[in-house]
């Protein structure tokens, strides 16, 4: 450690705070189980074992490591955009060709070992899109235990395939109404569910969010998507991108893409948040590092989406897995201190990516990365043509379809 | 540890052979002006301790009654500046039965914790029970309510055992609440025996009176569990009574005030009978 004292990797310390942000805000229910869980993860962490079956389920059962890819078109385009004279070269970090289609698995394959090794024997999910539900299913199914995934009613309606895909895969699937319907009530609701059946119930969190130690271990599952990014970047061009950009919702996909190149001071990174309607309307918009400020929710202290009085907004996105008031701690931490920077996109700056993405790359994105892409259509135009981009492509859009058509008027 | 409302009402309890009954209702449900007769009505019914909910959002811990009572103050309007008024306009009239507020911990960080424990001392409040707040987080809010004279009311709960237990405690003050059932509020009928045991477990471990909450609706589970306790803590089955009086558009009704005060005269007869019973 002392040659990494000035690190930007250390984080969280001994009670789970990045600076102000993180820490365990739970009920005394949950206490106990939060420090064995703590335990259970460091013990893991360390176990060549643990380490060896999670790697051997990544390249077998996921599909690890996922291709980065050269997106010739789109960088054309942003070049054309440029008049030919500016325009970096856009990579995408193809996280939406593991198993169940994004990043997801790549937490839940990690999780679900660590649930077995406690002898936990039930699993309980929130789920927004319902791309974490399903990553949670699936694994559930492959190690024989049940699973009960709570998902917003709003959400299980604009998400129809993805609910049947968890009934397929045997998962219990409870719409919440409590609330306005949405992520954060379903997380509530699984917090309840755990609450009551603590003793044999394993809570997978499918976010870099919630109590200590979740923040930490979800980062480092989701971390092989920058470790991944940072080797073949360096195979195929001999050095580091110039910039790393990614969607943030709970921001997994995010944290695991930015982690490993926090040290790097040559590596601008940038988060995008869901500006939904534009950061000006009030409610109108997920952006909370954007247009939040501190608070405590869910276990950890973060920027939320709140009113005067502390009470939590809804928030809005397009994109179901985007539409979450808080932010994982970590990215508060990053935000203040000025290594990262976050920046909203609007639904219609997403909708636009979503399509030009399809149709100049031939690969459907999810409505969250569609958010970052989005931000790559800004910026590459204004890079020089010697630098490169990698974006982090953490879904694929076939669960967006539907909900796509309708925001185009198209009917199907 | 000084003197408080909060221990001379135990103790005045305890000098009568009996243990409080300790009454929950939501802060401004289902409107301010409501809310506070029926907080005064429930101390004229023998609610021996009363706490107020702050209304929050997101709720993490409570079960459906709550939720929706939480629901109503917020569309009512309800906010914490009208929450700490009420316990003002209740100290004109009430200066001996101990207030104390519980809630989360969100609606108290934006005000600033330091402030809100002077404004919730001036405004007559005795303690807090803020449920996300574990020991570890000692230093955000209990510290702070500690030094500024508040009792710091700590849950204690079946997975807290007897390792943890020592830590729950070290900074409690008041009472200690133990929750009855692994779960959230108003959720299943507590275990007489099993409650009886963990009340004796925490008592090792400190002189504070024990109260016990989560699934106590009626005066029979409440001179149950009240043979054990010193005290008793009932708040879904108030909350739900508040519910069913209401009108379609969730509006006070002249049945709303004295359905809380019938529903508590009937309870405290139920820890009156408690040690009786026991004998």
């Amino acid at each position: 450690m002392t040659t990494l004292s000035n690190s930007l990797r250390n984080g969280p310390d001994d009670r789970g705070f990045f600076g102000i942000y993180g820490g365990r805000f739970v009920a005394e229910t949950l206490m106990p189980l939060i420090l064995e869980l703590e335990k259970a993860y460091e013990d893991a962490r360390v176990d060549p074992s643990f380490k060896a079956e999670l790697a051997a389920l990544s390249t077998h059962y996921a599909g690890r490591p996922s291709a980065l890819y050269y997106a010739e078109r789109l960088t054309e385009f942003c070049r054309e955009k440029s008049g030919g004279k500016f325009g970096a070269e856009i990579w995408f970090k193809r996280e939406e060709l593991n198993h169940t289609g994004s990043h997801k698995i790549n937490n839940c394959l990690g999780q679900i070992l660590l649930a077995r090794r406690m002898g936990k024997t039930r699993i309980i999910a929130e789920t927004g899109a319902g791309q974490h539900g399903v990553a949670s299913a699936t694994v559930s199914a492959r190690f024989g235990l049940p699973c009960m995934v709570y998902m917003g009613a709003v959400d299980v309606e604009r998400q129809k395939p993805n609910v049947f895909r968890m009934k397929l895969l045997g998962a219990e699937v409870t719409p919440v109404t409590s609330g306005a319907g949405t992520l954060k009530d379903a997380m509530n609701e699984a917090l309840r569910d755990w609450v009551t059946n603590v003793e044999n119930t394993y809570y997978l969190i499918g976010t870099a969010a919630g109590p200590h130690p979740y923040p930490a271990m979800v980062r480092d599952f989701q971390s092989v998507i920058g470790t991944e990014t940072k080797e073949q970047f360096f195979a195929q061009k001999g050095r580091l991108p110039d910039a790393v950009v990614a969607c943030i919702g709970g921001g997994s996909n995010a944290i695991g893409m930015f982690h490993p190149f926090l040290d790097d001071a040559s590596v601008q990174i940038c988060g995008v948040e869901a500006g939904g309607h534009g950061i000006d309307v009030e409610n109108g918009h997920a952006a909370s590092m954007t247009g939040g400020r501190p608070g405590v929710l869910h276990g950890n202290r973060t920027y939320l989406l709140q009113d005067d009085d502390g009470q939590i907004l809804e928030g809005h996105s397009i994109s179901a897995g985007l539409d979450y008031p808080g932010v994982g701690p970590e990215h508060s931490w990053l935000r203040d201190t000025g290594r990262v920077s976050y920046v909203p996109a609007t639904d219609k700056e997403a909708l636009d990516a979503f399509q030009i993405c399809s149709k100049l790359e031939g690969i459907i994105p999810a409505l969250e990365p569609s958010h970052a892409l989005a931000q790559v259509l800004k910026m590459a135009p204004t890079m020089d043509r010697d630098k490169s981009i990698v974006v982090c492509l953490s879904g694929r859009g076939d669960k967006d379809v539907f909900s796509v058509a309708g925001y185009l008027g198209e009917t199907m | 540890m000084t003197e408080t409302r909060i221990s001379r009402r135990f103790a005045d309890c305890a000098a009568q052979g009996r243990p409080a009954l300790v009454t929950f209702v939501m802060a401004g449900d289902p409107d301010l002006d409501t809310s506070l007769a029926i907080a005064r009505a429930l101390a004229a019914a023998g609610a021996d301790v009363i706490e107020l909910g702050m209304p929050f959002s997101d709720p993490m811990a409570d079960g459906p009654a709550i939720q929706a009572a939480g629901q109503r103050a917020l569309k009512g309007g309800q906010t914490m500046a009208k929450t700490l008024d009420l316990v003002r306009r209740f100290r004109e009239s009430d200066t001996t039965t101990p207030i104390v507020l519980m809630g989360y911990y969100n609606p108290i960080y934006v005000r600033g914790s330091e402030h809100f424990v002077a404004e919730a001392k001036t405004a007559g409040v005795d303690g807090l029970i803020i449920v996300d707040l574990p020991p570890e987080a000692d230093d955000e809010l209990c510290l702070p309510a500690l030094a500024a004279g508040l009792n710091f009311i700590r849950l204690a709960t079946p997975t807290t055992d007897d390792k943890r237990l020592p830590a729950v405690l070290a900074n409690t003050s008041g009472f200690v609440y133990y929750v009855s059932i692994t779960g959230i509020t108003g959720s299943a009928v507590p275990d007489a025996a099993k409650v009886a045991g963990a009340v004796g477990r925490i008592k090792r471990h400190t002189d504070l009176p024990v109260a016990v909450g989560f699934g106590v609706r009626d005066a029979m589970t409440a001179r149950e569990i009240g043979r054990n306790a010193d005290g008793v803590v009932v708040g879904s089955a108030l909350v739900a009574a508040i519910a069913a009086s209401l009108d379609a558009d969730g509006r006070a009704t002249a049945k709303t005030v004295s359905a809380v005060g019938d529903l508590v005269t009937d309870l405290a007869s139920g820890v009156r009978a408690a040690r009786a019973a026991a004998e």
